[in-house]
């Protein structure tokens, strides 16, 4: 078959034809896989909510707190287990990784304390900064790990800076950030602390 | 016999990676284990040969000044396409590769076939050629993640080997997938050579 002319009409009514088709199919596609997308995003928060937090029976009354304009906010999921408030999820971001922004999944317990957290999203260096996932978790090396603490009974900076937290072995950076996500999560939990009484009423 | 030769090419003759050297923006930046390099290959294998079929379809329809933004839009629709459904259906693996999933719209390899290739050849070839095309691809990218995940920490496909304390990190940074690529390619000429 001869090949069409390139004439301005021809070739404004071909590129419009095959962006038409390739908009319609792609409207077709999304309208399939939306629920699917929605259902493994919830699974995934779900899943790291539930790491992070003692045991409880369900999550409600979850809300969004701006910290300041036009930057993220950090968001609440309260825990309750018997109808009593067992912890708090926290999901809370920095953008000072040595790759810019982290998001972290932080569980704050009944006392206050972090009970556990995990890592969401982050670019760091994979083999250093990376290895945040892990790092503060470590519970047989208590200078670095942040489980059962809380930035009000220590210090929440690396050792370096004149804190009472070890940083990842040649990953400072990351591990400012790191903590500086995790301090966020514990201001923003202080300031929305929901009390156990009201909470009960709900 | 010549349907066959257009789908083995791609493996070690004219293997995208190794003897064209096209497509290093994802070679290089995925590769540091081998199920990215696995996953991202396979997802570049669906586009290359959705494309070329397409693009082979309809390319006495597309008048020659306007052939290109019409193959990228087509290409576009398929790669977005793989991206909502890896993010629907995978997304462990949609998450490590994020940012290069869009970045199939200008790998130079697709756009490369569907000008050099399908543009110019039957649909049926063309599927072929796409084909061959992507799986060498996947080859060369699982081969270069599988070395330098060895090297760099120790497992592969997330198998631990040996100790992690004994790993050469250098291999799972950026210098690592140079290193490996260029030793790859230098073996990959020996072979061809001989």
């Amino acid at each position: 078959m001869a090949k069409l002319e390139s004439t301005f009409k021809n070739m404004v009514v071909v590129l419009f034809l095959v962006t038409l088709i390739a908009g319609g199919s792609l409207g077709y596609v999304n309208d399939l896989t939306k629920d699917a997308i929605e259902a493994a995003k919830l699974e995934a928060k779900m899943k790291a909510i539930k790491k992070v937090l003692p045991e409880y029976d369900e999550i409600k009354g979850e809300f969004k707190v701006a910290t300041t304009p036009g930057d993220d906010s950090l968001e609440f999921y309260p825990a309750y287990k018997n109808g009593n408030l067992v912890g708090m999820a926290i999901k809370t971001y920095t953008k000072k990784g040595f790759s810019g922004y982290i998001s972290v999944m932080a569980g704050i317990d009944a006392e206050g304390n972090f009970s556990g957290y995990e890592v969401l999203e982050h670019a760091e260096t994979p083999g250093l900064g990376s290895k945040m996932g892990i790092w503060f978790n470590n519970q047989e090396k208590p200078k670095q790990c942040v489980i059962g603490k809380n930035p009000g009974n220590t210090k929440f900076q690396v050792s370096k800076d004149g804190g009472e937290i070890d940083a990842i072995t040649a990953s400072t950076i990351s591990s400012r950030a790191f903590l500086d996500a995790m301090v966020r999560a514990y201001e923003g939990y202080k300031e929305n602390k929901i009390e156990p009484a009201t909470a009960q009423v709900n | 016999m010549n349907n066959l030769k257009n789908f083995t090419k791609g493996f070690i003759k004219e293997n995208p990676v190794f003897i064209l050297l096209l497509g290093m923006c994802p070679t290089l930046g995925v590769t540091s284990s081998a199920i990215n390099g696995l996953g991202m290959g396979l997802a570049t294998t669906f586009v290359l040969t959705m494309s070329n079929l397409v693009v082979s379809l309809v390319k006495s329809k597309i008048p020659d000044k306007v052939r290109i933004p019409a193959f990228i839009v087509i290409i576009a629709t398929f790669v977005t396409i793989v991206q909502l459904v890896m993010q629907a259906y995978v997304p462990a693996l949609y998450k490590s590769l994020g940012l290069f999933i869009p970045l199939i719209v200008v790998n130079c390899i697709v756009l490369g076939r569907a000008e050099a290739f399908a543009s110019k050849n039957t649909v049926f070839s063309s599927m072929i050629d796409g084909l061959g095309m992507g799986l060498g691809f996947s080859f060369a990218l699982t081969l270069l993640g599988s070395i330098r995940e060895i090297l760099g920490s120790g497992k592969i496909f997330d198998i631990p080997i040996y100790s992690e304390d004994y790993v050469t990190l250098l291999f799972v940074l950026p210098p690592g997938a140079f290193i490996v690529l260029g030793y790859l390619i230098s073996v990959i000429k020996k072979i061809n050579k001989a």
